[in-house]
């Protein structure tokens, strides 16, 4: 069986909803930050998929710099998450409501 | 023209730069910064006047674009002034007038605390009053129309220390502010039905070369709403309550704003609007209407006034209510030619009057005058002239300005008009000589302290009064029929009117009657004039009968006078039919509010303890939410719909997906 | 590529420039020990000098490989990007040294924030839309947690961190539908290739972008973070992120959905009537139980939102230009009224509206302009913001969207509710005795809301000049 487009973007969108799910239900922050990173690169892939299938490299270009950007991100993410365990001796979401209403 | 927008631009000038700086400046310097802008206001007025002089008779009309000032979709206003023998006319009372009083004001207002803050009011005054004639369409007039309402008010009030002068102002802009409201919707009416017509603009031009093709029904509430402006602004019954009530302000600007230039902006709306009003001749009717009633009202009430400023402030009314007459009937051009005298010889009595108080040491009540000639003879001199003019007394120019409305009344048929004009010209003549009677001649009435006192005013104001007086007295030359095709002021203004006038009186049948005509009114006036000095004058009193004596008359018909005395208990009706019902509606408000209200939200507690099972807050909200309607409501949901906001992440996140899920099915299934 | 490369440095000289400037603040913060509010001087005077180069406008064609362009659109929206960067550093001096983090690398996270605003703006291409949005967010989320002794900001940067990077995983992924059904990250390419791939991609393509954009201006329902990250955040922060963040997004959202998806105007206009029907009414009617003075701006800042998505919705060259011009004002009110929190809130005083009890006999000046401010952000004549709602509503009813115009009113008039609340506190109650009196304003504070509200009132006054730019900037967005 040959793999098709649609085979790529089946595992996209499944790893996607994986790292939405993630996002949501996890209350670890290190946990919500992977997730996020699930995300990424379910997008990544989709785009990957698109650019071979339609014989444009702008996909493959794009994946390049969402990947360099998702570093810088998980980068600050991973330091905002010291500042708040600092600040509040925690990595739990569900304790970080201070501000709400 | 290029250099017209320097004629209101002065006096702002003028207004910012004392307005500024003016606290930190000496007296002297605020007064020169604000007579010198409106001399070169008056001068550049002079010179665009003898501009357009120069253009041919069918060409004055010239428009002056500067910015586009809003500009927003297909509506767009320009703002622009429009140069033609009207505006040009007003300008030049408005500045000339104006640079008098000015002058004037430096030796009246001399000793007031405040002198620049006055200064910086009247500069800016004569601003806005300049942008309401000079505009080219009826976003700049309502500018500048606002803006006099609003310097009118601060200055009514300028001695703010004083209650009632507070509440002079505070009358007369809620006064305004109903006028003001009709002719804002005769505006938006006005603009709607134009945009039906695919023409929205409100550009005078477009405007008038449009509206034909509104439907009459329209038309006529447009004409009647903008009328609600004017009577606003031009204090006609039943809102000339407020103008009385002004003279609260300082004397100049009582001559300036109450007199000559602001409250004539109604007649000089309706006269721009000739195009408007000549579709329909029925608002006229009920113009001209409003117009003669009070004309005779506000002269009934100047009979009696024993305050000298309130006998000119009635006067004022009356007059005005002739040009509204005039310009109701069509006679725009007489209305307008009665407008520029009346700003000359009242501004001059106001004046006049101005220099009595001073010399008086602030009394205002002429019972206590009296033999002032005396002491102070330019002031009694001038003032005399001004009465002759307003009593229509020919050569002076009260007379010509008069006369032609009346004639035009009469000639148009409108006979009823004519003769309670007639009758009122007789009160008129009437209670001005009363007043020059009880304040130039016979004994001073005054206590010996104010007598010691009595003076000449200094030349700074006496110069005014002495300009002022041979205006009023040759001013009418321009209004003098010499012409087969009218007066020169009629030749001069007729192209502007060329939509409204009907064609003019040329045929030479009615000479003879006008003259006749002129004859009547001249007897009715001389009249008038002759009653008051049986009653006032004091070599004349002993010729009197008996029954013409002030006490006798007053006793004989002691109901009238009371009734005269007290103004028609008209500001006591609106207390009773207008104030009092709102205070009671607040009141009853409040013990609604108090009572009911409170009695459901106490019901609503009572119902919650009883109804433990509910939810409580549910059913109070619910409860509160029914009686304070709309804005409980809005809370209510504010302090729901906020605990969306709980402060968890995930929650946020929750929210997040949830609304793009909606969207994504909303846009694929729907 | 048709285009060809066509590299031409001229088109993108403001970015280069502010690029320049923030390397430079870089550099000289290792010099710089002691005294950094030099840097901030530094990028001051920088962005004033930059300044006439982002407002000159380029001939309208796209450069290096047709995935920027360098237009009048561009150079409107740079500018304000770039007088709200000159505010807020003017704001952040100060208010730095009063927190006690006066630290260097601030003020070039703050210009390469610019920079990522900036190619938002002049993107054609949705890889530089990604990276601007992404440089513009991971500098906000640097800046947001920059209070790093609070307890709340750090909060905040997490939540807008999580939130964040989520909702640009989810553009990233309509993105990458949207070039999936088109076959190009061109805007102009996608525009001519609609029609032959498969719609359903796009069209989950447009609303995934939506969402994206939609995040970043705080639209209901992804405006969660909103309230939470500008309470939390350093306050001249929260003022870019309301002014220039939002104006970003909002540039980037023109150019996409105009430039990219016109044909498929009438599907996504119905969606986001319906979401910018609902922020308009939800920001304003939450505002209203907001006791802390930036979590109401913040939901007021929504309700902004909601409005300018009608010029949006409305798509002709007065809708647009009502968006561009909005825009325009919200940075001088907005930013006005900032400053003045910004400057009286220090060590939790001055968090709550009733701490501005009776400022009218304190601060009477500061009082006059903070009324000036939120009349105008209520929409007050004759203030910049009349003019703006007027211009954006008259839109809106010409192009016949009465019920989203009614909608914008009311939500107008409930938003005079909360804004009135704040001048009804500062002017018609008294101060409580012995409470600390609000600081005085220093220079510079002096300057900014000179500036500010000398642009508030004359935007209002004399709005015909800018409303024609406004006309001008959106002009090649309809072509």
């Amino acid at each position: 069986m040959a793999l098709t487009l649609t085979h790529y973007l089946v595992l996209s969108f499944i790893l996607f909803l994986v790292g939405i799910a993630g996002v949501l239900l996890r209350r670890n922050i290190i946990i919500v930050l992977m997730s996020l990173e699930l995300i990424f690169n379910s997008v990544n892939i989709s785009l990957a998929a698109f650019s071979y299938f339609l014989q444009n490299l702008n996909g493959t270009i794009f994946v390049v710099f969402s990947i360099t950007i998702a570093a810088a991100e998980a980068a600050i993410g991973l330091a905002i998450l010291v500042a708040v365990y600092r600040r509040r001796q925690t990595a739990y979401v569900d304790e970080l409501d201070e501000m709400r209403g | 023209m290029e250099f017209v927008f320097l004629i209101p631009l002065l006096p702002l000038l003028g207004a910012t730069v004392n307005g500024v700086i003016g606290s930190k400046l000496p007296k002297r310097a605020v007064g020169l910064i604000a007579c010198l802008v409106m001399a070169a206001a008056f001068v550049v007025s002079i010179c665009t006047f003898y501009k357009l002089m120069l253009l041919p008779a069918t060409e004055r009309s010239v428009v002056v674009s500067f910015f586009s000032w809003i500009a927003s979709g297909s509506f767009s206003v320009d703002m622009a002034f429009l140069i033609d023998p009207l505006s040009a006319l007003m300008i030049l009372i408005v500045t000339g007038v104006g640079f008098l009083i000015h002058v004037y004001s430096t030796g009246y207002m001399h000793d007031d605390k405040a002198y620049w803050r006055y200064m910086c009011y009247l500069n800016l005054f004569v601003f806005f009053m300049l942008m309401l004639v000079l505009g080219s369409n009826y976003l700049v007039m309502f500018l500048g129309w606002e803006g006099v309402g609003l310097c009118s008010y601060l200055l009514i009030g300028f001695w703010y220390e004083k209650k009632s002068a507070s509440d002079a102002g505070k009358k007369a802009f809620v006064v305004n502010r109903i006028g003001d409201f009709g002719f804002i919707l005769g505006l938006f009416l006005l603009y709607w039905s134009l945009s039906d017509l695919g023409a929205g603009s409100l550009d005078y031009k477009t405007v008038f070369e449009n509206i034909h093709n509104i439907d009459p029904a329209i038309l006529t509430i447009i004409g009647l709403l903008l009328f609600v402006g004017a009577a606003g602004k031009s204090a006609q019954v039943p809102l000339y309550v407020w103008l009385p009530d002004a003279m609260e302000g300082p004397t100049p600007v009582s001559a300036l704003i109450h007199a000559a230039t602001m409250v004539t902006a109604g007649v000089y709306m309706v006269a721009r609007n000739n195009a408007l009003y000549s579709l329909i001749p029925h608002v006229g009717n009920i113009i001209a209407s409003v117009g003669i009633f009070t004309a005779l009202f506000a002269a009934t009430m100047g009979l009696v006034q024993n305050d000298i400023k309130k006998v000119l402030a009635y006067s004022t009314v009356s007059q005005l209510g002739y040009m509204f007459a005039a310009v109701g009937v069509g006679a725009y051009g007489a209305g307008v030619f009665h407008l520029m005298t009346h700003a000359f010889f009242k501004g001059l009595m106001f004046l006049g009057s101005g220099s009595v108080i001073h010399a008086m040491g602030g009394e205002q009540d002429m019972r206590r005058m009296g033999g002032l000639h005396s002491h102070m003879k330019i002031t009694s001199v001038t003032f005399i002239i001004g009465a002759l003019a307003i009593a229509g007394m020919p050569p002076f120019s009260g007379f010509w300005s008069k006369d032609e409305i009346l004639w035009e009344a009469f000639e148009k048929g409108h006979f009823v008009i004519w003769a309670v004009g007639l009758l009122t010209a007789g009160m008129t003549a009437f209670y001005m000589f009363r007043q020059v009677f009880m304040t130039f001649t016979g004994e001073c009435r005054a206590d010996d302290h104010t007598k010691h006192h009595l003076h000449e005013s200094p030349s700074s104001m006496t110069i005014p009064l002495i300009i002022l007086a041979i205006l009023s007295a040759v001013g009418g030359i321009i209004g003098i029929p010499l012409f087969e095709e009218g007066t020169a002021a009629h030749q001069f203004l007729n192209p502007v009117f060329s939509h409204g006038e009907q064609e003019l009186h040329s045929e030479a049948v009615h000479g003879g009657l006008e003259l006749i005509m002129m004859g009547v009114s001249v007897a009715v006036g001389l009249t008038g004039i002759f009653l008051a000095s049986l009653l006032y004058y004091a070599p004349m009193k002993k010729y009197a009968p008996s029954f013409w004596r002030p006490e006798a008359i007053a006793s004989s018909f002691k109901g009238l006078h009371r009734l005269l005395f007290n103004k028609y208990y008209i500001d006591e009706i609106y207390d009773y039919l207008v104030v009092n019902p709102i205070k009671r509606f607040c009141d009853w408000c409040l013990s609604f509010d108090l009572g009911v209200i409170d009695w459901f939200v106490n019901f609503a507690a009572w119902a919650t303890r009883l109804t433990a099972w509910a939810s409580h807050k549910f059913d109070i909200y619910i409860v509160d939410g029914l009686v304070n309607s709309m804005s409980t409501l809005v809370t209510y949901n504010s302090s729901i719909w906020r605990r969306l906001q709980t402060g968890y992440l995930q929650n946020y996140a929750l929210v997040f997906v949830v609304g793009v899920l909606i969207i994504i099915v909303r846009v694929l299934l729907g | 590529m048709p285009a060809g490369l066509n590299i031409n440095f001229y088109a993108v000289m403001p970015e280069i420039l502010v690029t320049a400037l923030a390397l430079i603040v870089l550099v000289l913060d290792l010099f710089i020990r002691k005294n950094k509010a030099a840097l901030g001087w530094v990028s001051v005077i920088g962005l004033i000098c930059i300044l006439p180069f982002a407002a000159y406008t380029n001939e309208p064609y796209p450069v290096f490989g047709g995935t920027i362009i360098a237009d009048s659109f561009s150079a409107f929206f740079n500018v304000i990007f770039i007088i709200a960067a000159i505010f807020t550093i003017l704001i952040s001096m100060d208010y730095l040294r009063k927190i006690g983090v006066d630290r260097g690398e601030y003020y070039h996270i703050i210009l390469f924030a610019t920079v990522g605003m900036m190619v938002m703006g002049a993107a054609n291409d949705l890889i530089n839309v990604y990276v601007g949005l992404e440089l513009m967010a991971l500098s906000f989320y640097i800046l947001v947690a920059y209070r790093v002794k609070s307890s709340r900001s750090v909060e905040g940067a997490l939540k807008y961190f999580v939130l964040g990077a989520l909702s640009s995983g989810i553009l990233l992924y309509g993105m990458s539908f949207a070039y999936g059904a088109a076959g190009s990250t061109n805007f102009m390419e996608i525009a001519g290739e609609l029609g032959k791939g498969d719609n359903t991609y796009l069209t989950l393509g447009i609303i995934l972008m939506a969402v994206g954009f939609g995040f970043k201006i705080a639209a209901v329902p992804f405006h969660m973070w909103s309230p939470d990250v500008y309470e939390g955040a350093p306050t001249p922060v929260t003022a870019l992120l309301s002014v220039g963040s939002k104006a970003a997004a909002f540039a980037a959202f023109l150019r996409v959905f105009t430039a990219a998806f016109p044909a498929f105007q009438a599907d996504w206009s119905s969606m986001l009537w319906i979401i910018s029907a609902a922020t308009m009414i939800f920001g304003a009617v939450v505002a209203i139980s907001q006791r802390n003075i930036v979590r109401m701006l913040a939901y007021s800042s929504i309700a902004h939102a909601g409005i300018i998505m009608i010029g949006l919705i409305v798509f002709n060259d007065t809708g647009l230009a009502g968006v561009a011009y909005y825009l325009l004002v919200y940075a001088f009110m907005n930013m006005g009224a900032f400053t003045i929190v910004a400057l009286f809130r220090n060590k939790g005083r001055f968090e709550n509206i009733d701490e501005y009890k009776g400022l009218s006999t304190t601060r009477p000046l500061l009082a006059f302009l903070m009324a000036l401010f939120l009349l105008s952000l209520a929409g007050i004549p004759p203030t910049g913001g009349f003019a703006a709602k007027f211009f954006i509503l008259s839109a809106a009813i010409d192009a016949k969207y009465y019920w989203l115009a009614s909608i914008g009113v009311v939500s107008t008039a409930i938003s005079l509710f909360f804004y009135a609340k704040v001048i009804f506190y500062m002017y018609m109650k008294e101060p409580d005795p012995g409470a600390e009196i609000a600081p005085a304003s220093g220079v510079i504070y002096n300057i900014v809301l000179f500036c500010t509200a000398v642009g508030t009132v004359f935007l209002g006054v004399y709005p015909a000049p800018f409303i024609d730019m406004a006309v001008k900037a959106v002009r090649p967005l309809l072509m």
